[in-house]
């Protein structure tokens, strides 16, 4: 019986998750610090539309693309004359398992079943759980889903309680674990026992199921507003959303479609605390992913992630909690949509960006996610109450994360922070210079400026000032 | 009518949730914050009892996955315990302001 200890474990990471990812990684490896991005999200051999028809065969995709009329009408009384853009949504909650998850599962669980593996894990605190267990209910394979769920008293965050009920309702095994990122050591220790498939958030299949979501709303708006979108708004975390539905819309033609990402300002809280766990009333889409994925997209669960949101990011900002509350209630009570808190950080953002572009633009949102128990704003603030956060009325700017949630009082505090992508592309290249300092040659030149999306010589100069001694100083 | 069924014995085939120690403190990963290096990795597992087991006794469960996971067995047709929480006034306070705005400042369309 092999060594089950963490260090022992993780020693035997490279050789567990090659049995179990079904991706040539190190076919795709160059010199330096390079790969080649395309080649990887090539090794799937589907073309978008090859992605739609497996999709479909599965019962996912092909969701509504619905007009918020009163939340349209809204941002136009919030915004200067002549301003205010068309919002949207993408009804991704239309899907089987509730949410655009289902359309990464598809493509993974799929790629499992024709490999002949007998059943899939993932390890996921997020809708892409019931998401795998959804489709592998559908295909008849096995499925086991990680989930990080409480804290050391127990008590677990309702949000992922209703995730992992959602797993058990198609099948799956659920394991609930406490705080920490042993979720991948145990992940490590059921791939080698039992053989199955890795499901990763983060391989090319999974990113590649998500750019039909940006090839529909590229088609869709331009047949029926005969324009481009102006702005797709997509909630960040691990960079897959971003990243596919980037791709999916230049597949679509859109060129010109800004990409924006939004998080829910999470910022001072740490992720891997047993005490601060709780304090957040978002359990994904927040800053304590979004971050780190940009500045680091390669700390995951395979060799390289195929999710590099920095790529295509044209604009990333943050929202409240309390903000993403108040639009929660907004979309139900303005347009009859009860919807879950994923699509809504980016709605609470483009009811806010819609304000600065002029009337005829449209700005999409790109999912929705079912909602329920635990997920409910009413759930997540009773909880909030309970661990002694306060919740009132008040100004967005006296929003503190995981001590004060303030509900705006009027839609004209609504507002979005920027974050400041430069800042964040140097981030990437310090710690991408400090993990491989040998010289960086003409190959690694191309592709950080790819990974940055920023021209050579900018991407050259950045480096040069961070060899400098003061800035050298300055930590990630 | 029945009673009450009995919540300390589970039989065999009843769905119930065992608890695992996967990692004690001084097995868990290095780096991390104070407050959770001190406690214990824990995983809970749900599953059909293989034998008649009570609260507290070592227990194994076979899962939907039909896989066999054995751990202390804490709870017998657990509930996943969450609910929609508490009305909120604040919250249902946003929906009237809201609807009120439109209404009052609708130009027709």
């Amino acid at each position: 019986m092999p060594d089950t200890s963490h260090d022992a474990v993780l020693a035997r990471r490279g050789e567990i998750l090659r049995r179990a990812a079904g991706v040539d990684y190190p076919a795709v490896e160059r010199a330096g610090r390079s790969f080649d991005y395309e080649s990887l999200l090539g090794s799937t051999g589907y073309a978008v539309d090859d992605v739609a028809r497996i999709q479909a065969d599965a019962n996912v995709g092909r969701t509504p693309l619905l007009e918020l009329k009163r939340l349209t009408r809204l941002a136009r009384e919030l915004a200067p004359a002549g301003k205010g853009a068309r919002i949207l949504i993408k009804d991704e909650a239309a899907n089987p398992s509730g949410s655009f998850k289902a359309r990464r599962a598809a493509l993974a669980v799929h790629e499992a079943q024709r490999l002949g593996y007998e059943g899939v894990i993932a390890a996921t605190s997020g809708n892409y759980g019931a998401a795998v267990a959804s489709q592998a209910a559908m295909r008849g394979l096995r499925c086991i889903v990680l989930q990080e769920v409480f804290d050391s008293a127990g008590r677990g965050q309702p949000e992922i309680v209703e995730k992992g009920r959602a797993c058990e309702a198609y099948g799956a095994e659920v394991w609930q674990l406490t705080v920490g990122p042993e979720l991948f050591y145990v992940l490590l220790r059921l791939l080698e026992e039992t053989e199955y498939f890795s499901a990763s958030l983060y391989t090319p299949h999974a990113v590649a199921g998500i750019e039909t979501l940006g090839h529909e709303i590229g088609e869709e708006v331009r047949a029926r507003y005969g324009r481009d979108p102006d702005a797709v708004i997509v909630t960040h975390a691990g960079g897959g959303n971003v990243s596919g539905t980037a791709r999916g819309l230049r597949s679509a033609g859109c060129a010109g479609t800004k990409i924006v990402g939004v998080s829910v300002d999470l910022q001072g809280l740490r992720m891997s605390s047993d005490a601060d766990f709780n304090r957040k009333s978002f359990t994904t889409g927040h800053t304590g992913f979004g971050v780190p994925f940009l500045v680091n997209p390669d700390r995951v669960d395979v060799p390289r992630n195929a999710a590099r949101a920095l790529r295509y990011l044209d604009r990333y900002v943050t929202v409240t909690q309390g903000e993403v509350f108040y639009v929660t209630e907004a979309l139900a009570q303005l347009e009859g949509l009860e919807r879950g808190p994923a699509g809504n950080t980016s709605l609470a953002a483009a009811l806010v960006i819609a304000q600065e572009l002029p009337q005829e633009a449209i700005v999409v949102v790109q999912e929705t996610e079912y909602t329920g128990a635990g997920k409910h704003p009413t759930a997540q603030l009773t909880f909030a109450r309970e661990l002694g956060i306060e919740v009132r009325r008040s100004h967005p700017r006296e929003n503190v994360p995981g001590q004060v949630i303030a509900i705006p009082n009027a839609p004209e505090e609504l507002s979005v922070t920027e974050l400041e992508l430069d800042e964040i592309r140097r981030s990437y290249l310090r710690r991408a210079a400090a993990a491989a300092p040998e010289a960086i040659g003409p190959d690694d030149l191309v592709f950080l400026s790819a990974e940055v999306n920023r021209p050579p010589d900018v991407v050259e100069r950045w480096l040069a000032e961070l060899a400098e001694p003061a800035a050298a100083s300055v930590s990630v | 009518m029945s009673e009450a069924p009995d919540r300390s014995t589970g039989r065999p085939g009843g769905w119930a949730e065992v608890l695992l120690v996967v990692l004690e403190p001084s097995g868990r990963a290095p780096g991390l914050p104070p407050d959770t290096a001190a406690t214990p990795y824990v995983a809970r597992v749900r599953g059909f009892l293989e034998e008649a087991a009570a609260v507290g006794d070592t227990a194994a469960v076979r899962t939907p996955a039909g896989r066999r996971v054995e751990g202390t067995l804490v709870r017998l047709d657990p509930e996943p315990g969450h609910s929609f929480g508490r009305p909120v006034g604040e919250l249902l306070d946003v929906g009237v302001e809201l609807r009120e705005r439109l209404a009052v400042e609708a130009p027709r369309a």
